[in-house]
């Protein structure tokens, strides 16, 4: 017999999993899913007309270097870093504006085990279209323009899948807080990416605060960000992940707290 | 159990929204029975059912529901329904789906949340609608659905927002044919109307609000009986009512008396009710009149309304 709160966080998940990737809200997930899907396209596409490929993507090497490349910049920094912001900060947010959030609220749910139910679902919906995504774009670049042994690029792509996943838990958490604590959580959203995406450039002990530094040491080959990049001593696996995970589960236990005390009070009673 | 576990309990309840007044230090007891919540708009109907089921937190002081907290929704949903004036919901679901998902989340298995589904909208006379998208329902068929959420897990207080609005007569009297059903069963029913004859119909006891203060609370005719101020007007229809007149004027606790309009009886208003009616037995006894029927004629819901509610935002 599954504990009660096992069986409720279950029947959370199967709302919200749907809401997250089968419901007109996640349009803006797959529109941003899209982008570096069309782009991998695009490239081969672009290859295959020219009729050659540019010596540095080519062969085994290369083409791990232009996969790193699109993930970084196409995936990770850009479109996964947005498809975060807008399903996670609208989980409690959306309901609010939908007017629906007393259906869960008039539930024998405890609160926490409602964050706890609802982040999972929207972790496990982001992490699954997002790795999907991730794998296609690595298939197609790596068919097209050559790949290694099949072991190592099935342990590249292990390594890109688990990025998007702790990627996925450690600004899911963050924006989920920032939508239940910031009226305008749009301003977070910039602050944080323009954080994450000039942290090239900053001192080490600056680096450390920010999620893209805990990612590089799970990246399976450096890739140089320019000539003025500052490089810092990236942590090791077995404190970064961890680090990660009491990270997201302090960010967790603050929209816990916030929950708590939230009433139901939608803007036109 | 204790004696207050099984009553709903305000104790110097206070909520303000920012600086805005929502209700001011109520005290209520209430106990099993259907409890009918009256007032204008913005009386504070809505905050104090919203205080009870914890989707409002109080400014001040403390409420217990069958002695639970409204901030422990794990225990109080178990015994608690609600029918919301939120006319939305979740998107993309059918009545079915929305009472079925609602069931998972308090954790019921498959086969029990699906069979308790179509209990509850067997029981709301939904049975042809609950395939239907909810979002195509007419506002009787939400209000429905609502209230088959509401009833769906048998709780044992009911609170139910303006539950008739909306609805058809038919479905009305159905509904209303409900409400008794489950407080004979010793539920609890806190309702909140504007329909004044129905909450009269229904209610062992009614709560008059009026901007976020109590301001009656207790049987319609208790109520009544205590506004010594208002003189109560009692119909005594009978075969001789110029004489009956002529006798009542004598009485001292008299203050007025005048025919009804079909001349079958006299509309009599009195100061003191108990001691008119002790000297009328005397009166019909001594002059041999003929006595159909004597009703109090302004005790109910609509009357005490007016005279607690509406006169005094006049005044």
């Amino acid at each position: 017999m599954k504990s009660l709160w096992w069986r409720q966080i279950q029947g959370i998940l199967r709302l919200e999993v749907r809401k997250s990737i089968f419901s007109a809200r996640a349009l803006p997930l797959y529109l941003m899913a899209g982008i570096p899907a069309t782009v991998t396209f695009i490239v081969v596409a672009v290859s295959t007309i020219v009729g050659e490929s540019p010596p540095e993507f080519s062969g085994p090497g290369g083409s791990t270097s232009l996969f790193a490349i699109l993930f970084q910049l196409g995936i990770l920094r850009s479109t996964l870093y947005f498809a975060c912001v807008w399903i996670f900060m609208n989980l409690f947010r959306g309901e609010v504006l939908d007017r629906s959030l007393h259906y869960y609220f008039l539930s024998p749910v405890r609160r926490d085990v409602l964050v706890a139910g609802k982040f999972g679902s929207a972790w496990i919906g982001v992490s699954v279209v997002f790795s999907a995504l991730t794998a296609v774009c690595f298939g197609v670049i790596h068919a097209y323009f050559g790949g290694g042994s099949m072991s190592n690029l099935a342990g590249h792509l292990f390594a890109y899948c688990a990025i998007v996943w702790m990627a996925c838990l450690g600004y899911g958490a963050i924006f989920m807080v920032a939508g239940l604590f910031m009226r305008n959580p749009v301003i977070p959203a910039i602050l944080v990416f323009f954080w994450e995406n000039i942290n090239t450039f900053l001192p080490g002990l600056l680096k450390k605060f920010s999620v893209i530094f805990y990612l590089q040491s799970l990246f399976p080959i450096d890739v140089s960000e320019g000539p003025i990049e500052i490089i810092a001593e990236p942590v090791p696996l077995w404190i970064g992940i961890p680090g990660f995970i009491i990270f997201s589960t302090l960010m967790l236990l603050a929209a816990a707290f916030q929950i708590r005390r939230m009433e139901v009070h939608y803007a036109d009673d | 159990m204790s004696a207050t576990s099984d009553r709903l309990v305000f104790d110097n309840v206070s909520k303000f929204y920012g600086e805005v007044l929502g209700i001011n230090r109520v005290d209520l007891t209430i106990p099993p029975g259907i409890t009918s919540l009256v007032g204008p708009n913005g009386s504070g109907k809505t905050t104090i059912m919203n205080l009870m089921t914890g989707l409002l937190q109080p400014s001040h002081g403390e409420i217990r529901m069958l002695g639970i907290r409204p901030d422990r929704p794990e225990k109080l949903f178990r015994h608690m329904g609600y029918c919301t004036q939120y006319d939305s919901f979740p998107k993309a679901t059918n009545g079915t789906q929305f009472l079925y998902n609602y069931l998972r989340v308090h954790g019921h298995p498959h086969a029990r949340a699906m069979e308790m589904t179509e209990r509850a909208i067997d029981r709301v006379g939904l049975a042809d609608a609950a395939p239907r998208r909810v979002a195509g329902y007419s506002k009787g068929m939400r209000q429905r659905i609502k209230l088959a959420q509401a009833i769906c897990h048998d709780p044992t207080v009911l609170i139910l927002d303006e539950p008739l609005n909306g609805l058809d007569p038919m479905a009305r009297a159905e509904m209303i044919d409900l409400f008794r059903e489950l407080a004979r069963a010793g539920q609890h029913i806190v309702i909140s109307s504007h329909i004044l004859h129905e909450v009269d119909l229904i209610s062992d006891q009614v709560i008059l609000l009026n901007e976020g203060y109590v301001v009656a609370e207790g049987d319609i005719h208790d109520v009544r009986t205590e506004m010594s101020g208002k003189p109560l007007q009692i119909l005594v229809r009978c075969d001789k009512p110029g004489l009956l007149a002529s006798k009542v004027f004598e009485h001292e606790s008299t203050v007025e008396a005048r025919m009804h309009e079909d001349g079958g009886g006299i509309l009599v208003s009195t100061k003191d009710a108990d001691r008119f009616l002790i000297a009328f037995n005397r009166m019909v006894l001594d002059n041999e009149i003929r006595v159909e029927s004597v009703t109090p004629a302004d005790a109910d819901v609509h009357a005490v309304y007016q005279y607690l509610i509406t006169q005094e935002s006049e005044a």
